[in-house]
């Protein structure tokens, strides 16, 4: 999970979908955020959305999303809360500039493919090859853009963290 | 093709000739701004296992957001933060007293034209109006920051905004905003620059920009900005920085904008964002009338002293609504000064108004919570479900005129018929 390397190019199960426009004080309201432990996190994800949209939460590996996933605030935690919620990867049509990078920063599959988002239901599974550069939903597959270099680099070491520490290791040894 | 004002930032503090949108730079940003989330950088960097700070003199910490301390937890994450800044020599470490972090190292003259701004706050967008590009960025990456001096970036596309005209009597930045984003939508500049022309913009006060380049983060925008002025130098020179020690950028005349946007500045009247999205815009005629319990003057967006000021004159001499309850939180200790040295405090205590102590109060859900069914018209930038209390309460957006004809009336109220307002009540 958050910080451990992807030795798995494919994640992904069972998925819970969400529309347009989703903001991070819906992800993880304010008031939470003076944790930054993603299990504790992880009890408010969705909270706004209500007991019943967060069992289901609990029970999914995929969040399937519309258009700009992830607007406003540049809360970290939007992701973490996800990785403590079990969730491996968001699929979304677009997503908000901040959520995209936090997401890959912890090691987090944030892949955007619009023709994915349309043919999926609540439930459905969805699979995500990295190395492969598609998404599997429907009994279809559709391909995504690859990541440029230096976010392969961070996402593969498990987020930013791991991967600076890896520099430094390197240089110190 | 010419260059715009991001790509040239970027292309300075990466050390590269040019760049081109889509393009991945490694650059060195000119400073790092971290508010009360600094204690989640303190804990990455021991989570890392190094000491080491590369630029110490780039950081500025601001413990806003929540401030003063309401539990025993948020004061410890002060202290740490407050000996952090002392162990690592950081001498621009503003305490719980100086306000919210963009408007405080604004003011103190640490924002400048041409410079390369990241924060661990969306609103870093405002260093847009003063010239430079600011951006919002989470705790690991200002870690990250610290410890190399610097941060990959993607070169956004630019989109134009020419705003043509002068605005109506008693139509502010805010409404020019709101407007603005009604229009585009809140992805409507997702991932991108935000150059602000026309004519509109040198009548612009750098405050009216603020207000401008805050709200531009409510389209998506990764750096909206105002390229440097006359008005630019005088803010600055004001604050002990002469012309001399920054880079005045501008964009080139023969931009190939990914888009341009136009807008008439004269041909809209006070807009209301409406709940839960700030693109739910409308004209405040359409929803006069609504009730509201509370009203919320401050934030980033509008809690300078002109916003003080737009509301203490409707204000003045006159009463609020028996059954609103109005906070007022001034951005920062500068503007609470002069509010206070002004009689803009004695105004609004008169009226009816709670004065705060300078920060993020309501709109980081530090006081002012609602509950279930209530109603809040804010001055921020943001109206989400869940941000001021109850999941069920509703937050509207409008300027701070709007707000404080609103809190007399006890109903969303158009500012420019305050006289009859008054006279009804």
């Amino acid at each position: 999970m958050s910080g451990s390397a992807k030795n798995d190019s494919r994640v992904g199960g069972p998925c819970i979908t969400v529309g347009d426009d989703v903001n991070t004080d819906v992800v993880i309201p304010g008031r939470y955020l003076i944790t930054i432990d993603p299990d504790e996190l992880a009890e408010h994800a969705f909270e706004p959305m209500g007991p019943e949209f967060q069992t289901r939460l609990y029970a999914s590996k995929v969040v399937v999303a519309g258009e700009n996933f992830g607007c406003g605030s540049a809360r970290e935690q939007a992701a973490t809360c996800l990785l403590g919620a079990g969730v491996e990867a968001v699929v979304a049509k677009t997503f908000a500039r901040e959520f995209f990078r936090n997401a890959i920063n912890n090691g987090l599959l944030a892949v955007e493919s619009p023709q994915a988002v349309e043919v999926v239901s609540d439930d459905d599974e969805v699979w995500i090859d990295y190395e492969a550069g598609t998404v599997e939903a429907a009994g279809e597959s559709f391909p995504f853009e690859p990541y440029p270099t230096v976010m392969r680099n961070i996402l593969e070491a498990g987020g930013i963290i791991p991967y600076l520490a890896a520099s430094l290791e390197e240089v110190s040894g | 093709m010419g260059a715009t004002l991001a790509e040239k930032v970027l292309a300075e503090k990466s050390g590269t000739d040019e760049v081109a949108p889509g393009d991945i730079v490694e650059a060195v940003p000119d400073i790092y701004m971290s508010h009360v989330a600094s204690w989640r950088c303190i804990d990455t960097l021991a989570r890392l296992g190094t000491d080491h700070i590369e630029h110490p003199e780039r950081i500025a910490m601001v413990m806003d957001h929540i401030s003063p301390a309401g539990t025993d937890k948020i004061a410890d994450d002060h202290r740490r933060c407050r000996t952090f800044a002392q162990q690592h020599g950081i001498d621009t470490f503003y305490d719980v007293e100086a306000g919210i972090s963009h408007t405080v190292l604004m003011g103190e003259g640490l924002i400048q034209p041409g410079m390369l701004g990241i924060g661990t706050d969306s609103h870093t967008t405002i260093y847009g109006a003063l010239g430079a590009c600011g951006t919002g960025v989470g705790y690991s990456e200002i870690t990250a920051a610290w410890v190399t001096g610097e941060l990959w970036f993607k070169v956004p596309e630019t989109l134009r905004v020419e705003i043509d005209g002068s605005l109506q009597t008693g139509v502010t930045a805010k409404d020019l905003m709101l407007k603005l984003i009604g229009d585009l939508g809140v992805d409507g500049a997702n991932y991108m620059a935000v150059e602000f022309g026309g004519s509109y913009v040198p009548e612009a006060t750098i405050e009216d920009r603020m207000t401008m380049c805050n709200l531009g983060k409510e389209m998506g925008a990764m750096f909206p900005v105002v390229p440097a002025d006359a008005r630019t130098v005088a803010y600055l020179e004001a604050r002990g920085v002469g012309p001399d020690e920054y880079w005045s950028v501008a964009p080139d005349e023969d931009v190939d904008y990914a888009d341009t946007y136009t807008m008439a500045a004269d041909t809209f009247e006070p807009q209301i964002a409406k709940p839960h999205t700030v693109d739910n815009v409308s004209p405040v005629s359409e929803v006069a009338g609504t009730h509201v319990d509370q009203v919320f003057i401050g934030s980033c967006a509008n809690g300078n002293y002109s916003d003080l000021a737009e509301a203490a004159t409707i204000l003045e001499g006159r009463n609020i609504h028996r059954d609103v309850r109005v906070i007022v939180t001034p951005a920062s200790k500068e503007v609470m000064e002069r509010a206070t040295d002004d009689g803009l405090v004695s105004t609004f205590v008169k009226a009816g108004a709670m004065i705060t102590n300078p920060g993020c109060s309501a709109c980081a859900g530090d006081g002012g919570a609602m509950a279930d069914g209530e109603v809040t018209l804010s001055t921020a930038n943001r109206n989400y479900r869940g941000r001021m209390g109850s999941y069920d309460a509703e937050i509207y957006l409008s300027s701070p005129a709007t707000a404080a004809a609103s809190a007399i009336a006890g109903e969303i109220a158009d500012p420019r018929t305050i006289d009859t307002i008054a006279e009804a009540r």
